[in-house]
């Protein structure tokens, strides 16, 4: 009989199967067994027993973290006094920003607090990579559901790994680099493998770098706007509020274009001119009254008032959902070369 | 898309309701909202308290796109 494992997983509202982003602020509740992804990975793994799911809304976490990660330590901590889990899964959450913090703020505290190793799941532009790669093991995923048996795969192992307490490494075991150094014996000194990497590269042939250069994509901070009084503004969102019924087909998720919409004559949004397209966030909100996404309202009467010196004639719009980074990068710079050519000075970017 | 208009030469503030995802992307003003599906509302309130709700946001944003600084700040 093979050994047995048992785990405690964690997954958000909508994995777990309660609901979607209607359902995205219930604070973290405890199932017993297995919910969702969890079946998939009992039955890829007969050997793990999943002893409970720790289900939690998407927003509740990212929006609370310190108080919702109390909350989950205090709901995991009597399952970690009698029948201890060998290990704890949150996750995979793919490039889902809230679901990917949330994950790795959960695995983060149980190995500290709960001394509890814990694995999750990312594909490796989620945001939360960032702030978590180096403290937590976090298996590398695909960018959406479609991989989630591959996640499995990749994620399980590495964890049984860890509780075994066996060596791992991160191209070999599929997670993301933590930033670590290992000591590790080479069967040729340095010298001699700097210059083979050397002449490699000079005859153009490939070769694997023993040290990454770490990339830093930073803008330096543009100088303060002397007057505001005197300066132009123009609006940006990702937030997804565009005019009533789409009419760019703006991406509900994945978004593969921005739109560039007039304000002429446009004192505020309202429920009957704009709507939301974004599809990963509750829209009831939002639809009731766009300015809670974008506030033309306010920004027109300070524009009235005088607080604001005149108003770009357009607003421009996408949906930050899953959205690739680099189609980001490129709507920003489009954007930007539309503001600049139109004496923009500044800019108020709202997200979700 | 914060970080290409700033590149441009524009000074941009971020307004957002998860700080976390704009530092890792590299906002450098960035002001908290109030929640991710209201960022600049807050539909418990009545409207008039709401709009004075948003009203302050936006004066912070504008306060932030004022004020130098030397590396990401968040204009709490």
């Amino acid at each position: 009989m093979s050994t047995r494992y048992t785990i405690i997983h964690c997954l958000n509202q909508f994995f777990g199967g309660i609901g979607g982003e209607e359902q995205a602020n219930i604070p973290p509740c405890l199932f017993p067994g297995p919910k969702g992804p969890g079946m998939l990975i009992q039955k890829e793994f007969p050997e793990i027993e999943i002893a409970a799911t720790l289900i939690f809304g998407d927003n509740y976490v990212a929006e609370n973290p310190e108080t919702a990660i109390r909350e989950i330590l205090s709901l995991l901590t009597p399952h970690c006094t009698e029948n201890r889990p060998d290990l704890l899964v949150a996750g995979p959450a793919f490039t889902a920003g809230r679901y990917g913090i949330a994950c790795g703020a959960i695995c983060e505290a149980v190995q500290e607090e709960l001394d509890l190793p814990a694995v999750t799941g990312m594909y490796p532009n989620n945001p939360a990579v960032e702030l978590y790669r180096q403290h937590t093991f976090i298996a590398r995923t695909s960018e959406n559901v479609m991989g989630m048996t591959d996640a499995i795969r990749n994620m399980i192992p590495l964890g049984l790994k860890l509780v075994r307490q066996e060596e791992v490494w991160p191209e070999k075991d599929g997670y993301l680099l933590q930033g670590r150094r290992k000591n590790i014996f080479a069967p040729e000194a340095g010298a001699k493998r700097a210059v083979t990497m050397l002449l490699a590269r000079m005859n153009g042939e490939p070769f694997t770098t023993e040290y990454p250069m770490p990339v830093f994509d930073r803008a330096e901070p543009a100088p303060p706007i002397e007057d505001m009084r005197r300066a132009r503004l123009a609006l940006v969102t990702s937030g997804g509020i565009v005019p009533k019924g789409n009419p760019d087909r703006i991406e509900a998720a994945s978004a593969q274009r921005f739109g560039t919409y007039s304000l002429e004559g446009l004192h505020a949004f309202s429920a009957q001119t704009h709507q939301t397209a974004h599809g990963g966030y509750d829209p009831t909100y939002a639809n009731e009254d766009p300015n809670r996404v974008l506030p033309l309202d306010v920004v027109r009467e300070l524009e009235a008032e005088g607080a604001i010196g005149s108003l770009h004639e357009y607003y421009y719009a996408t949906v930050g959902n899953a959205t690739s980074v680099e189609n980001a990068r490129k709507y920003g710079q489009q954007i930007a070369k539309v503001l600049v050519a139109d004496g923009v000075q500044a800019v108020i970017l709202t997200s979700t | 898309m914060v970080k290409e208009i700033e590149r441009s030469g524009i000074t941009a503030v971020h307004a957002c309701s998860i700080v976390p995802i704009s530092l890792t992307v590299g906002g450098n003003r960035i002001v908290p909202t109030i929640a991710i599906p209201h960022p600049f509302g807050n539909p418990d309130k009545s409207f008039e308290e709401e709009k004075a709700l948003r009203r302050q946001l936006v004066e912070k944003a504008l306060q932030a796109l004022q004020t130098p600084i030397e590396e990401q700040t968040v204009f709490e």
